[in-house]
């Protein structure tokens, strides 16, 4: 490799300027935390509660991201549409609950009254996946990367508008269970049960999803999909089963994080599912796209970065209206991760013929 | 070179025929047509013994607001309805066209509207973003836009520039509403201390602020002053930062997307269960209710007072029902109502019709006419137009969400309201 | 006699070919599509926008049974391939049947919004429940009509089919033909009422319409082979004689064009350079270059507010310089921005790229909409008042919120050429595009472009190769970014203020997806795309409601049929061509 005087001093500029940039970031993050736990502001109850809402937000960051990391695993292919798949399950379980709750269902059972729709949501979320795949993205393996981007944005814009036609533009807000409102307290301090709800409900589903790809047939068939096609195929695996039964698994992951989001924020419309769909790729990157416990790890800190961060460092550096730039915070961290650690927190786990 | 062949005959064809067009020869000032000579500085629009009257309407249609342009819309058309569709013994004919809520929106609906040159008049936009974006394509054509939704201060304000001259607005100006909803706070609630919340759009942003300004001159304190992100689901940090500086009341004068989050999430944050909650005309609407759930009941809510209304309000909601079922969607039916009708004034006052039917409009009289209007006796109250262009009765009110049943919305029920009536 | 199974095939085929079109009819209705596009007119008082898109539907499914039956049966005649058509046909319109006969009992309109009266007595041709055998005899009727089309022979069928698609198509676009040529007034104006209605086309409109394509395309296909021939023959000479004769004609078109066609037209052509501008540049960093930049809107941004503060009249403007002097500035505060964004993520690659740069836009968004820098951005309430361009001498800044007056390069006392309207800022936007893609299309020829694609390609072979990947690439965002600030500065301009919303990440993906739709790495591809994804949404502004949902559907069909592309360069034609050799795609 030719290397000039000019071409060394530019590499030098490089690194000292990604250097600088690193160094800047740590110091503000650290100089604001500090600023803002001696300005005093929140009390000890507040800064707790900061990281449950985080948590739960985080828990269906992670949810979402499952989907996003399966598949990129298995076709290196960001699945634009999922953030939409979301929004699918969500109405769904709205249109159920809203029905159950109308005939006193929800009132006398309120655990079925939960489970159903969570059900109904994953159901017809796989449903819509399983179309999409058949559809959109199933006649365009082998073709360059990009075709299968566009063709699954195309299916992204597809998915919002005819939700929007179909069902209206307006938001529906997501009946309440009664027995879900207010708090337990733990340990001294008062969760909102819904949130003790969706974190529980997160953990089940993502540790049922483990087992299932680390101790079942199917999960090894992805596994061994995800490292080498061709090989995977010779060794008598039904590569496009696989891949089918992956959209599904994600597809259901996402359509329950539909119901436990619609339980927490309570309302829902059709293009609800296109920022959590970006945060929940950012997440996944996060932990190292692929990786399965990377997901959920990702989804958890970019969840309690964005609650916590604004009173945080931002508060504490003197920015006014910290809440608006709370997605500043996700956005850097990403950046940031991906300087510092490019395959993400947790690594990532694909082959080594990447992009 | 197939490709090529294909695309140079298609040009070539087309090229024939704008050859043959030559020049635009609209109605040019001085330019005579049998008997009727234009004299007017902008030319006139001429419409032909068989052609319809035309006005267009422009203003959010689609999107998450398209309520708030559906709902003038509505008003434009019942105002068409009272002339017996007719002006001059000519149809009336209604095109509108969608602005999105945007500055770019508004710009090309306002540059297709200034592209047919038989529009003799324009009512819109809805929302002030797209004024800013369309309103100087539509001066420059000769038209006049009366907007009966845009709320922002400085689209009428003495320095708002030349490109101003063809907008006037039956709408309030937010510099009254803030200023009521912050003694509202002050004097009837007795509240000292407030916080609020926007949501980045310009409206809910400028709105805030003038609440703010208006509140602190009472004597009143602001605690905080937030802000979230438009498509912000997670208002629960926000409001605990909020809780921590110990309010009692809370304005977020957003749109209905932020206004239904913050509302539901609302008291399951500690320290903001008893903290008075109050928007504006932005989620004044049954969607609010749809979206916002069973925590709504109790909101207050500002907007033009309807009882204040000096004209046959009741009698609107009649002709509203029966021609759309239901109860009205937004804030500014009646104000679209009285734009259109200052309109028509206008038009009966300075065209000039011949024995066939021909029909003449000066544009630049139209434009005169509409800036005199004076005393006229429209829905919203007396109204008289400003050299600036405002001709809004501003009176406000604030009104208390009854219950959370978006079909049982009718602010102007006599028996039974929702949302109710509660100041002045 | 036929084979017995493959009889049972065939009907099962057309079947479940006619359930699928009516599944297709179903969604339309309910997405609203249908009774939206019943108020639209194709031929006044004959047949609606709606009408005509279910029946052609049915027809669609009774075409297509019948090619199956013709597949499947060893010896297919016109007569089984009709029946097949009927079936087809029966059953796409079978499901709505039953639609509007549940829909009369049970009302299911709090789910399906669109579900309305309106909708089924646009269906049962206003006749109510009762008359509902019209759809299914209608959806027979088209199915039949779409398979004996099949036994017509090719010189007939395709002149037929030419012309319904272009009655169609100009339907579509008639409220755009009829205004443009209502204003030319006079001889124009009389033929544009005689062949335009209000809503649609006229009777005596669509049969000229129809008997003229139909002539057209039946004279092409007999005689087009035979001129493409003569052409090809002709002396090298009058071939470029003939291609000048073209270029003229097309730069003639260019000039004259805004004169026409009103502000309106002008200005979705402005658009359409722009984001034309915006897929220059992404087309260096992603058609050369490889690096897939979501956050493109970023550099859009930075050039639209680079100009915006160094012009505007209002508050937050600072220099008051003139547009031409702000124009090279916008581009250079562009270019620096790319460097600084490009030097972190210069190790990150393929889609770690795309979703770091996502980020970036994001951020440069939020930033700039935030309160936090608003006494430098505006915030949300952006900047606005944006001094337009003049062509002579611009007076001196007086007050803030008053424009600066133009006057005459030759007599101060007389006002000079401030280029206001959409229609003058045309020319500005026509002719940047023009530069940018004569500066794009010398680059790809250049040393720096071949670099470009060999990083592409692989980037550690181009690396072995010497080629400096750290300069390489911070050359493809610096000059990327340059074409996107210009198209910033000109949309600045343009619309007078900038608002933050205006740079949401929805532009960043429209510019990604016209670039692969138009062609990846193909210059022509990415006007091509910009035409087909931002032009004609925006001249069908009366179907704007379902324009994303049409959107999104041309963007999955597109890849599936041509995912090369509409315009592609000869290499990606090449390798996608060798890619496919051995699979058995179209």
């Amino acid at each position: 490799m030719r290397t000039s005087i000019s071409e060394r001093a530019l590499d030098a500029i490089v690194s000292g300027v990604l250097w600088g940039f690193r160094i800047l970031i740590v110091l503000a993050i650290i100089i604001g935390t500090v600023l803002a736990i001696r300005a005093g502001t929140y009390t000890r109850a507040q800064w707790i509660d900061f990281v449950i809402f985080g948590v739960a937000q985080g828990s269906i960051y992670a949810l979402i991201a499952l989907g996003y990391t399966m598949v990129y695993g298995i076709l290196r292919m960001i699945n634009f549409a999922h953030g939409d798949i979301f929004m699918t399950g969500a109405f769904g379980a709205y249109f159920t609950a809203t029905w159950l709750t109308k005939i006193g269902f929800t009132d006398r059972y309120p655990v079925l009254g939960l489970m159903i729709p969570i059900l109904v949501a994953m159901i017809i979320a796989t449903l819509i996946a399983m179309l999409v795949e058949r559809i959109a993205y199933r006649p365009l393996r082998g073709a360059p990367r990009l075709v299968p981007l566009i063709s699954a944005i195309g299916a992204s814009f597809f998915l919002e508008y005819s939700f929007r036609g179909i069902f209206g533009p307006g938001k529906y807000a997501y009946p309440p269970i009664n027995a879900l409102e207010g708090e337990w307290v733990v340990l001294g301090i008062g969760i909102l049960k819904v949130h003790v709800v969706v974190m529980v409900a997160a953990g089940i589903m993502m540790a049922l999803l483990y087992t299932l790809v680390m101790y079942t047939k199917v999960g090894k068939a992805m596994r061994a999909v995800s490292e080498n096609q061709d090989t995977a195929a010779l060794m008598g695996i039904d590569v496009n089963k696989t891949i089918v039964s992956t959209f599904a698994i994600g597809a259901a992951m996402a359509g329950a994080a539909g119901v436990l989001f619609s339980l927490v924020y309570r309302q829902i419309d059709w293009f609800m599912g296109f920022t959590p769909g970006i945060k929940a790729f950012t997440a996944a990157v996060l932990g190292g796209i692929g990786n399965i416990p990377g997901a959920m790890v990702g989804g958890l800190v970019l969840g309690v970065f964005e609650s916590v961060g604004p009173s945080l460092f931002l508060e504490g550096l003197g920015i006014i209206r910290p809440y608006q730039l709370k997605d500043v915070i996700a956005y850097t961290m990403l950046v940031m991760i991906l300087l510092f650690r490019p395959s993400g927190i947790l690594g990532e786990r694909l082959t080594k013929q990447k992009a | 070179m197939k490709r090529l062949s294909v695309l140079l005959s298609l040009l070539i064809l087309a090229s024939l025929a704008l050859a043959a067009c030559g020049p635009a020869a609209t109605q040019a000032p001085g330019g005579s047509t049998s008997g009727y000579e234009c004299t007017d500085p902008l030319g006139c629009v001429k419409i032909g013994p068989s052609d319809p009257v035309h006005i267009a309407f422009w203003g959010v249609l689609s999107g998450a607001d398209s309520t708030l342009g559906e709902d003038s819309k509505r008003g434009v058309e019942i105002a068409i309805d009272d002339k017996g569709g007719k002006l001059f013994g000519h149809d009336i004919l209604l095109t509108s066209e969608d602005a999105g809520c945007t500055p770019e929106g508004g710009a090309t609906a306002a540059s297709k509207l200034a592209t047919d040159t038989s529009i003799v008049g324009l009512v819109g936009s809805t929302c002030s973003d797209e004024t800013a974006g369309g309103i100087a394509a539509i001066t420059k054509a000769g038209l006049t836009t009366i907007s009966p939704a845009n709320t922002r201060p400085s689209l009428t304000s003495p320095d708002r520039g030349p490109d101003y001259d063809g907008y006037l607005r039956t709408a309030h100006s937010d510099a009254f509403q803030g200023k009521a909803v912050a003694e509202f706070a002050y004097n009837f609630l007795g509240v000292r201390k407030a916080a609020t919340i926007h949501d980045g759009s310009v409206y809910a942003q400028a709105l805030q602020q003038v609440f703010v300004d208006n509140f602190k001159e009472l004597g009143g304190e602001i605690v905080a002053q937030e802000a979230v992100a438009k498509d912000a689901t997670d208002m629960k940090p926000v409001l605990t930062t909020i809780a921590a500086k110990g309010p009692e009341f809370l304005y977020y004068p957003v749109f209905v997307a932020a206004g239904g989050f913050i509302t539901a999430q609302v008291r399951d944050v500690p320290g903001m269960e008893n903290v008075k909650l109050a928007g504006s005309d932005g989620i004044f609407s049954p969607d609010f209710l749809k979206s916002a759930g069973p925590n709504v009941v109790g909101v207050y809510l500002s907007s033009p007072d309807f009882s204040a209304f000096t004209g046959d309000y009741a009698g609107f909601l009649e002709k509203h029902k029966a021609k759309y079922g239901g109860s009205t969607l937004s804030t500014f039916h009646a104000h679209a109502y009285d734009a259109a009708n200052i309109l028509f004034a206008a038009l009966e006052k300075v065209a000039v019709q011949e024995a066939d039917g021909t029909i003449y409009v000066p544009r630049k009289a139209l434009r005169d006419a509409v800036y005199a209007t004076k005393d006229f006796a429209g829905i919203t109250g007396n109204l008289s137009c400003s050299p600036t262009g405002d001709c809004g009765a501003p009176v406000i009110a604030v009104y208390q969400v009854q219950s959370d049943d978006p079909a049982s919305w009718n602010p102007a029920d006599a028996a039974n309201p929702n949302p109710k009536k509660v100041w002045p | 006699m036929m084979n017995n199974t493959n009889k049972e095939n065939s009907l099962w085929a057309a079947i479940k070919i006619g359930l699928l079109g009516g599944a297709v009819a179903l969604f339309i209705s309910l997405v609203g599509m249908a009774e939206v596009f019943s108020k639209r007119d194709v031929v006044e008082k004959t047949m609606t926008l709606g009408q005509f898109v279910l029946l052609a539907i049915s027809v669609a499914s009774g075409l297509l049974a019948a090619r199956r039956t013709a597949a499947l049966l060893d010896k297919p005649n016109t007569a089984s391939q009709a029946a097949a058509g009927l079936i087809a046909g029966f059953f796409s319109a079978a499901i709505l049947t039953l639609f509007v006969i549940i829909g009369a009992k049970i009302n299911i309109r709090t789910v399906f919004l669109n579900a309305s009266p309106g909708l089924y007595s646009m269906l049962t041709l206003n006749q109510g429940v009762s008359g509902v055998w019209i759809l299914p005899a209608a959806g027979a009727v088209s199915g039949l009509l779409g398979a004996l089309s099949l036994s017509l022979p090719n010189a007939v069928r395709r002149p037929l089919f030419h012309a319904i698609l272009f009655i169609f198509f100009m339907a579509l676009f008639s409220g755009l033909f009829r205004v443009v040529m209502i204003n030319q007034s006079g001889f124009w104006e009389k033929t544009a009422k005689y062949l335009f209605s209000q809503t649609g086309m006229t009777r005596p409109g669509a049969a000229i319409f129809f008997a003229l394509v139909v002539a057209i395309s039946a004279f092409w296909s007999a005689k087009g082979q035979a001129i493409k021939t003569n052409v090809a023959n002709l002396p090298k000479g009058r071939q470029i004689g003939l291609r000048v004769i073209a270029f003229a004609v097309i730069a003639f078109i260019a000039l004259g064009l805004p004169l026409v066609s009103g502000a309106f037209i002008a200005q979705v052509i402005v658009i359409v350079a722009l984001f034309i501008l915006m897929g220059l540049g992404l087309n260096i960093t992603l058609g050369f270059a490889g690096l897939l930049d979501l956050g493109f809107v970023a550099f859009y941004a930075i050039g639209a507010y680079t100009v915006g503060l160094l012009t505007s009249y209002g508050q937050y403007g600072l220099q008051h310089i003139s547009f031409w002097a702000a124009i090279p500035l916008a581009v250079l505060v562009a270019m620096a921005a790319g460097f600084t964004l490009g030097l972190p993520v210069l190790g990150v690659r393929g889609d770690y790229l795309a979703i770091a740069t996502l980020g970036f836009g994001e951020i440069v968004r939020l930033l700039a909409g935030s309160d936090f820098l608003a006494k430098y951005f505006g915030g949300p309430q952006g900047i606005i008042g944006i001094q337009k361009p003049c062509i002579g001498v611009l007076g001196e800044f007086t007050k803030v919120d008053v424009p600066r007056v133009c006057y005459s390069l030759f007599d101060a006392a007389k006002p000079g050429i401030e280029l206001s309207t959409p229609q003058s800022i045309y020319y500005i936007a026509v002719a940047s595009a023009i530069l940018i893609a004569f500066v794009s299309w010398r680059l790809r020829e250049s040393r720096l472009g071949r670099a470009w694609m060999a990083i592409r390609e692989d980037e550690d072979v181009a690396e072995a190769l010497g080629v400096n990947l750290i300069q390489t690439k911070l050359l493809a965002y610096m000059l990327g970014a340059a074409m996107a600030g210009l198209g910033g500065a000109i949309f600045a301009t343009l619309i007078g203020s900038i608002f933050a919303t205006s740079m949401q990440l929805i532009v960043s993906i429209n510019v990604a997806s016209l670039i692969i739709v138009g062609g990846m790495g193909s210059i022509p591809g990415v006007i091509v795309g910009a035409i087909a994804l931002i032009g004609l949404p925006e001249l069908l502004r009366e179907v704007s409601e379902f324009r994303y949902l049409l959107y999104g559907a041309t963007l999955i069909i597109m890849m599936l049929a041509k995912p090369e592309g509409l315009w592609p360069s000869k290499t990606t034609q090449r390798e996608l061509h060798h890619l496919d050799a051995g699979t058995s795609a179209e």
